[in-house]
This record gives C-alpha cells, sequence and structure tokens, in this order.
C-alpha cells in the first residue's frame, strides 16, 4: 500500500515555460479545462481534451508526476464507470464519465504541479483575497505531502501490528481504515494547533496591509497563454452546440448484450 | 535469527538508503543500531517484518524470506514499535489499544484479556486501562505503544527511538524492561541516537553511516572509538571523553559508562595509596 499518487500533486521546483507563466494565467488555463471538461459528456470530446493537454505536460517537464497522479485517479475512475454502466447509464457515457474524471484531475494535476505555494499565495493576495485567508489556501495545499507521509508511517505501525487493510469485504475493508484515519484526524488537529501558536508568537496579522518581496507582474506570454485559454473555453462551447461528434454510442447496445449474457 | 544479506534498498523517488547491508542478529542477541540522520536506520529495521521489501539481497527472518511473505505473518515473530505513539493510537481505552494486534492475530477473547492484563502491569498502565490513549502525557502514550506490540510476545522485538521524550526515570526503567525482555530470552533491537542510553546498557553496536555498516562490535569497542564515532555524527558518551581528558596509566580507554569507570578509577588511587603516592 502506498500513497505515491500525492506525489502527482506536490510541486518541486522546476525552470520551464510553464512553471515561469503567471499564476493567475495558469489558474485561469486550468479553470477553462475544467469547464470544458464539464461542457462536454462525449467520450471522444473529452478524449481530445485530454490529448490536448499532453502538450503542456510536456513543456512543463511534467510527465512523471502527472502520469502517476493519472494511475493514482484510475481506480477512481474504474469506480465512475462501473457506477454508471449498473446504474444503467450506457457504456458510452461511462466511459465519458471517467475520462471526464481524469480531464478534471490532469487540469489541477498540471496547475498544481508547475506553481509553487508562494505564486499561489502571491496570485490570491493579488486577487484581494484576506491575508488570513489565502495563508491558509497556500498551507493546505503545503500540508497535504506532509499528511502523506504522516499517513505512510500510520500505515506502517498498524501494518505492523497485524492489520491487513486488504482483508475481508466491502464493510469490513471500510471499518479497517478507523484505525488510519483517527490517527491522521488527530495529529493533523494537534500539527494545526501548534501552527497557530507557532504563527502567533511570530506576530501573524499584526499589520493590516503586508507588502511583499515579489510582486507578480503578467507578461506577454501570459496574456497569450490567457488568450489561449479563453479561446478553448469559447470553443468548447461552440463545438458542444453546434457540432456534431461522433458517438460511442453503438458500444452501448454490444455491451448491454454481453451485460444480459453475466 | 534474523539474517540481512546484501541489502540493497532503493525508494521510488530514487533515493538509495541502504547500499549492501549484511548483518546476523543472533537469537536472544541485544543490539543497537546508531547513526546520523539519513543514515538508513529505519530503513533498515522496516525491512525486519516485511514492511520494506529488498530492492536486491534478501531478508531471512526465522529462514523466513520476507518477500514472501505478509508484514502480519513476519510480524508475528518479529514485533515493530514505531518511534511516534500519536502515528497509532486511536482506540477509545487503553485496553482496546494493546488488544488491537491480539485481535488482528485472531487471539480468542480470554487469551486476550489475560495477556492484555499481564502487559499493563508490567509497563505500569494497569491505572489507565479505561483512560482514553489522548489524554496520557507523553512518556505514557510510548508505553502503550510499546505495551501494544510486547501483549503478543514476539520474539524478536524492534524498537524505534525508545529514548525519545522520556525522562531519566522512565528512561531508566525502560532499560530495565528492555533487560528483562531480553533476559526472557528474546532478541531486542534498538534503534537511537542516545549515546549516553548504549552507555550504560551495553548491548552489541551496530553503527551505520550513508546507507552502509561502517562498525560493528561491543558497545564499549565502538563508542569509545573517537574517529569511527564522528564518523556516525555521534559523540562519545561523558564518561569516555573525561577518561580521555585524565592523564595516567594503567586506565583502560574503552571506559563508557559511570559505574565501571568508577571502579577502574578507584583501582588506580588504591594502588598508588599502597605503593606511597600521595
Amino acid at each position: 500500500m502506498s500513497l505515491g499518487f500525492l506525489e502527482g500533486l506536490r510541486f518541486t521546483r522546476a525552470d520551464s515555460p510553464l512553471h515561469r507563466a503567471d499564476p493567475r494565467a495558469k489558474f485561469l488555463m486550468a479553470l477553462s479545462i475544467f469547464a470544458s471538461a464539464l461542457i462536454f459528456s462525449n467520450a471522444l470530446a473529452l478524449s481530445a481534451l485530454l490529448a490536448l493537454q499532453i502538450p503542456l505536460v510536456l513543456i512543463g517537464k511534467i510527465a512523471k508526476r502527472w502520469s502517476r497522479s493519472l494511475r493514482g485517479g484510475a481506480f477512481l475512475a474504474m469506480l465512475i464507470f462501473l457506477m454508471n454502466l449498473l446504474t444503467g447509464q450506457g457504456a458510452s457515457f461511462a466511459i465519458g464519465m471517467s475520462i471526464r474524471f481524469i480531464c478534471l484531475l490532469s487540469s489541477f494535476s498540471i496547475f498544481f504541479l508547475t506553481t509553487s505555494p508562494d505564486d499561489l499565495g502571491l496570485a490570491l493576495e493579488r486577487c484581494r483575497i484576506p491575508y488570513a485567508l489565502s495563508f491558509t489556501f497556500t498551507t493546505a495545499v503545503r500540508l497535504v505531502p506532509t499528511m502523506a507521509l504522516d499517513a505512510q508511517e500510520i500505515i506502517d505501525a498498524q501494518r505492523s501490528r497485524g492489520l491487513e487493510l486488504e482483508r475481508g469485504r466491502f464493510l469490513r475493508r471500510v471499518r479497517n481504515y478507523i484505525p488510519i484515519l483517527v490517527p491522521l484526524i488527530v495529529s493533523a488537529i494537534r500539527r494545526s494547533l501548534e501552527l497557530a501558536e507557532a504563527l502567533e508568537s511570530r506576530a501573524f496579522g499584526s499589520s493590516e496591509r503586508r507588502t511583499s518581496l515579489v510582486t507578480l507582474k503578467m507578461g506577454a506570454r501570459d496574456y497569450v497563454l490567457m488568450a489561449l485559454s479563453i479561446g478553448l473555453l469559447a470553443s468548447s462551447v461552440y463545438i458542444s452546440k453546434f457540432v456534431q461528434v461522433p458517438s460511442l454510442e453503438p458500444l452501448d447496445e454490444i455491451l448491454s448484450f454481453r451485460w444480459r449474457i453475466i | 535469527m534474523i539474517e540481512v544479506e546484501d541489502l540493497f534498498f532503493r525508494y521510488p523517488n530514487g533515493f538509495e538508503a541502504l547500499k549492501g547491508v549484511s548483518l546476523r542478529i543472533g537469537d536472544g542477541e541485544f543490539m543497537a543500531i546508531m547513526g546520523e540522520n539519513g543514515a538508513g536506520k529505519t530503513t533498515l529495521i522496516k525491512h525486519l517484518n516485511g514492511l520494506l521489501k529488498p530492492t536486491r539481497g534478501r531478508v531471512l527472518v526465522d529462514g523466513l524470506d520476507t518477500r514472501r511473505a505478509s508484514v502480519a505473518e513476519i510480524s508475528k515473530a518479529v514485533g515493530l514499535v514505531f518511534q511516534n505513539p500519536d502515528r497509532q493510537l486511536f482506540s477509545e481505552t487503553v485496553r482496546d489499544e494493546v488488544a488491537f494486534a491480539l485481535k488482528n492475530f485472531g487471539f480468542g477473547e480470554e487469551v486476550v484479556n489475560k495477556r492484555v492484563e499481564r502487559i499493563l502491569r508490567v509497563l505500569d498502565l494497569s491505572e489507565h486501562a479505561d483512560t482514553s490513549p489522548f489524554l496520557l502525557s507523553g512518556g505514557e502514550r510510548k508505553r502503550v505503544a510499546l505495551a501494544s506490540v510486547l501483549v503478543w510476545d514476539p520474539k524478536h522485538v524492534v524498537l524505534d527511538e525508545p529514548t525519545i521524550g522520556q525522562d531519566y526515570l522512565q528512561k531508566e526503567r525502560l532499560r530495565n524492561l528492555i533487560m528483562q525482555i531480553n533476559n526472557q530470552g528474546k532478541t531486542v533491537v534498538i534503534v537511537t541516537h542516545d549515546v549516553e542510553f548504549v552507555a550504560e546498557a551495553k548491548p552489541r553496536v551496530v553503527l551505520m553511516s550513508k546507507g552502509a555498516i561502517v562498525g560493528d562490535g561491543k558497545a564499549e569497542e565502538i563508542l569509545s572509538d573517537r574517529d569511527l564515532i564522528e564518523r556516525a555524527s555521534l559523540v562519545k558518551p561523558q564518561i569516555s571523553e573525561l577518561i580521555d581528558s585524565l592523564p595516567g596509566k594503567g586506565l583502560p580507554r574503552n571506559l563508557i559508562d559511570a559505574y565501571s569507570a568508577r571502579s577502574a578509577i578507584l583501582r588506580i588511587v588504591r594502588e598508588r595509596h599502597v605503593a606511597g603516592v600521595p
């Protein structure tokens, strides 16, 4: 049992055009991919949207981590597929939904893998979000990998005490996670209290208006990225309204036929 | 017996934590694994119950290859106690916490109750049996974690940093407990930075640095060897420093604890007295 897939959301310092891009522009990009994924439910259109993200991954030099986070999401995607199929939505729709999920995951994976928590905080501040809020958000993002380490340690400790996570039927398996979740939540609460004390002893919030050493500035590339993002969203809307994308519906009949045999 | 044969381990992120470690831990042996942060100590002990599987080489626990058995199976023989009790305590009462492993291993209710009561008594926790483990002090939580492993009576006991966060009195008790477990014929392996603790307990010391074993021998030999000990970012025990700073022939250089230093010094003083030297 490993939590490696969380690596897929963890920023590492690197240099690429995407890392250097303004976080606001990148956020718009992630958001427009996200929204486009929600507009479509057609499997082929969503696959195209996923394929569109591959160049971004290559430019950002994050192929390894990106694919790891997608692999981490594969199980949930399977679950989404099965749920839709079992509730009689048809195979083409079920496939579409699982690809949509991968698309959503991918768009945010790209954003978080190429945006440092510091940049993120700056961007939030520039958007006039109160510092206390933006700080909370960036801290939460920053703590994800730490929590993942905690979780791994807890899993190791409980397995050493004979806990077998994969044992038993579904309900039993869910119950197996109690010995993992309780210490994880308790330690998260303890940590947040400690963090609060440490912050207060360093005069957090003493001045109303903070100034920052680094300020964000949009460059020509950032405007291009934003224009492309808006273009993507606009064309998604256009295609979904006026263009007939070939659908996978013929699959439904084949699969439902097989289904009856089973 | 635990045999570690030419063990290499690389974490998924590419970090090579162990580079060819070979080690034999005999039944009933008392051993301390020491070394700097990141030397690979914790990675090594996680191999002893199969939590980590070798990238290369192998680990045999009583002849069983850890790659061919589940962690739960190996854990019956190798009890691993982790450093931080807060990363494992979850039950509503200390009693339930300690019974957790026994239930996992499928012991009957009667056996569970008997063993739990016994180990709570041994570790001086009986009065807290119905308390929530979260309400206990740090030292007590640490003992609960220890009890939750000792309760199933594993043949080999491995403790990661058992002395951290313990006051002097608790350390003293812990040392007695470890000796007691060891005297019952159990193998005890501790991972620690606590030089003074090791100097008093005098186990076999295995010194690690950068993923390899750099020293292996009696505590007296390893801890009094300045070059070796500094290579692993440790310092000599204070008694050993004191002996080094004293002039005088006839004083053995491998004294590391107060008791043996005292007798050695007294012996020299007496000899001089007899010889008439002031």
